[in-house]
């Protein structure tokens, strides 16, 4: 008895050990990956530390998905690398994955946005009646992915009532559906659907599309040398200065957009012009101190400066645009923030050269708008 | 001869490939020649298509083929973002595995092209797949994820609002990765074994989607000619030093093909460029503007250039004179480029139509045509008897149901 104990606790001992080193290489694992970084820094290490979690089982899932949060997208990519085989592997050989433990996951809103979303594919892999019913709960989540499963949702019924001809039903769902959409074909559809229902929306306001802006302009681009070019509006951007422009002297004049989604047109002021250069600058009032995205779609060469700060620049022409082109992480301070802009049009005649604009709005992570504090934004 | 089979035997076992695979865009020697013969000529849908299985994202690049498997990329979600690479079973479809990423870049792209435009490349052992979004990934052939890039995160300005579509390809041992563009321009070697660069070189500041070609030297040493509208540059893959440089302009779209030690050029038509053997210079042979492709890239078989424009006529011109030989319509247009295989020509048009031309003819002649109804912009892969082509929603075996 007293062998059989004494193997016990050494028994015992040696899987406590065990338990430990597995830990341990777990931790050990994560933190290699985690320590991954630009130009490939870190991959030689990573792909064996890649291997060692790979070889976990569906139990050290909900870890790994947790190993991502605050993680760069290396290493939430690596890690998404062993979640896929693991999830892979256990589902092939008709394996369970743990529902709960990943449902759970997913319903906590302190993780990362990107593993709750993995985790909700996972849950729906194991369970798709089960991911189904959480669907409706996701409405308003910070994952832009999650609460599009809702939106959809929503959509959908809203689509049903209307037919039904329950138009009040449908308006109100409708109008609940356009508050939570984020993506652009969501809250187009929505916004479509609200219009046939003879209800208004304002678009403008919806992505906080900053329409209120001053211009000053134009100045040259000659043989494109106007984007690395420092312009007056550059060194002092004074609503009372005078600038030496390509036609003479200019001044900051009042513009404001009327387009739906905030299109900002210099090409309206100055006319149809090549090779030149304009800029545009607003006031944006922040509540607080607080990060946030300037989201710019443009088609010309641009810069962007926060606070006289240089944000982001980019020298392509005509390659086209979109609704949030480029998602620019900017620190906002309490109280107002200057953004200028500068937009560059090169030599092109083409039909689709023509484009001189941009447009511009400030939102959270979820792409969720910011408005000015200002009455206008 | 018997020598020079083992010897090329042995080569292809130690890298890792196998007669009959497709290990990147238009194949082994990158030039859409497949030494396959017995495919179907009078194609039927109802004979010829083995299989067909739906894809879980878009995409335009090329499969891959190799032995038993089939490796295709895709992009889903609902901006693009999503990031597939799919092993299927060659004889029968089935998905072996399917992997996922995030992407790290820009999934802006024009509506017709895809995220995963870029067509991977295989050593045999290692799978390398770039997405239009610059994020690379290395997976071993079980689908195990071995390194990553996210090269747009390293240089943020390397980005095209078109989408990039420069497909990835091996020389020297090292993996060359073309990120050209209107600004952050640059191609990049990079170390198999972990993805760090092992040079970067600046390049042309203007969009480019082509891909390159490799140059094997008489000493057995690898070139890589990189294409752009500055013309050729040929870069040693080890350290990406430029050799020599062609700098009388080339397209951005079709790519140049090597066949017999000629480079034949999308430049001004179509220009040749013999290469000297040594790698250290090359000589303009001829320059043909009649022989002036469009999308899809030309391609050299049996001493016969083919080339076809932009109203989907096939031109057949001499390798040796660059003189136009004949010209057969086909019902274009063409986004991916053909391949060619037992002296017959295939060729998929954006309709979804392929169309198969013998060359054996003397001014060429359509011998079989299929519609498989869906818009096909990529370039097939030809492996063991069978074309392997996609859609942004399938992907299809052709071959001979007898012979599978």
């Amino acid at each position: 008895m007293k062998t059989f104990g004494l193997h016990v606790a050494i028994t015992a001992l040696g899987l406590a050990s065990f338990g430990q080193a597995v830990e341990d290489g777990f931790d050990n694992s994560v933190a290699v990956l985690r320590a991954v970084g630009g130009e490939g820094h870190g991959n030689a290490a990573a792909g064996s530390a890649l291997q060692y979690l790979a070889r976990g089982g569906v139990d050290t899932l909900p870890a790994l998905l947790a190993a991502m949060d605050g993680a760069n997208p290396f290493a939430v990519n690596y890690l998404r690398g062993a979640v896929e085989v693991i999830a892979g592997n256990a589902l092939d050989k008709g394996g369970e994955l743990p529902l709960v433990k990943l449902g759970e996951f997913l319903l906590n809103k302190t993780h990362d946005t990107k593993p709750r979303a993995l985790a909700f594919e996972l849950v729906r892999r194991a369970d798709a009646e089960a991911a189904e019913r959480l669907v409706p709960g996701l409405l308003g989540d910070p994952s832009v992915d999650l609460r599009r499963e809702a939106v959809a949702r929503l959509l959908v019924q809203a689509g049903g009532l209307a037919k039904a001809g329950n138009k009040s039903a449908a308006v109100l769902l409708s109008r609940q559906a356009l508050d939570a959409a984020r993506d652009l074909d969501q809250i187009q559809a929505v916004a479509g659907a609200l219009r046939e229902l003879d209800r208004k929306v304002n678009l403008t306001r919806h992505f906080g599309f900053l329409v209120d802006w001053q211009m000053a302009g134009p100045f040259h681009n000659k043989d494109r040398a106007g984007f690395a070019s420092v312009f007056g509006p550059e060194k002092n951007g004074d609503l009372s200065a005078t600038y030496d422009g390509m036609k003479g002297k200019v001044k900051w004049q009042p513009y404001s957009s009327g387009d739906e989604y905030g299109m900002v047109d210099f090409n309206k002021p100055y006319g149809d012009l090549k090779e030149v250069t304009g800029y545009a600058q607003t006031e944006f009032f922040s509540n607080t101190d607080r990060p946030a995205e300037l989201r710019l779609g443009c088609k010309n060469a641009w810069k962007i400066w926060l606070n006289g700060e240089l944000v982001f620049e980019r020298d392509e022409y005509h390659r086209g645009t979109r609704i949030d082109q480029y998602k620019l992480s900017v620190q906002l301070i309490k109280g107002g923030n200057m953004i200028l802009v500068k937009a560059c049009q090169n030599e092109q005649v083409e039909d689709w050269t023509v484009q001189w604009q941009f447009q511009l709005r400030v939102c959270d992570p979820t792409g969720t708008a910011i408005h000015s504090a200002t009455k206008k934004n | 001869m018997k020598k020079i089979l083992i010897t090329i035997t042995i080569a292809a076992l130690t890298n890792g490939l196998i007669a009959g695979d497709w290990p990147g865009l238009r194949g082994p020697l990158g030039n859409g020649v497949s030494n396959e013969v017995g495919l179907p000529i009078a194609l039927d849908v109802k004979k010829h298509v083995a299989w067909r299985i739906d894809l879980p994202g878009r995409g335009l690049s090329s499969p891959l083929v190799l032995g038993e498997r089939v490796f295709v990329t895709a992009s889903g979600g609902a901006r693009q973002d999503q990031l597939q690479i799919l092993c299927l079973n060659a004889a029968d479809g089935s998905l072996i595995w399917q992997r996922q990423f995030w992407a790290m870049g820009s999934t802006m792209c024009h509506n017709k092209t895809s995220i995963a435009a870029p067509t991977p490349v295989t050593d045999g052992k290692l799978l390398y797949a770039i997405f239009s979004s610059n994020d690379l990934f290395c997976l071993d052939l079980d689908g195990n994820l071995r390194w990553l890039r996210g090269m747009t995160i390293d240089y943020p300005n390397a980005r095209n609002s078109l989408g990039m579509a420069s497909s990835l390809v091996l020389a020297g041992g090292v993996l060359v990765a073309q990120l050209e563009n209107d600004s952050e321009s640059f191609t990049a070697g990079l170390s198999r074994e972990n993805g760090t660069n092992i040079w970067k070189l600046s390049r042309p500041k203007s969009a480019n989607w082509t891909t390159a070609t490799v140059q094997k030297t008489r000493t057995g040493s690898e070139l890589v000619l990189l294409q752009s509208g500055k013309g050729i540059h040929a870069v040693n893959p080890e350290n990406g030093d430029v050799i020599w440089h062609y700098s009388d302009g080339a397209s951005t779209i079709p790519s140049s093909v090597l066949a017999g030690g000629v480079l034949y050029v999308p430049s001004h038509g179509v220009t040749a460029l013999e290469l000297a053997d040594d790698g250290r210079s090359f000589k303009q042979k001829w320059r043909s503007s009649r022989l002036r492709p469009a999308t899809a890239s030309p391609l050299v078989h049996r001493e016969r250039v083919y080339s076809l424009n932009n109203a989907g006529v096939l031109t057949c011109g001499d390798t040796d004179s660059g003189k136009r030989l004949w010209q057969l319509r086909l019902d274009g247009p063409y986004s991916g480029s053909p391949v060619v295989a037992d002296n017959h020509l295939y060729v998929f048009n954006e309709e979804g139509k392929v169309q198969v031309v013998d060359l054996s003819v003397p001014e060429g002649r359509i011998a079989g045509e299929m519609e498989l109804g869906e818009m096909i912009l990529c370039s097939p892969a030809v492996s063991n008897g069978a074309i392997y082509v996609r859609s942004n929603e399938r992907i299809w075996k052709i071959a001979r149901k007898t012979q599978l």
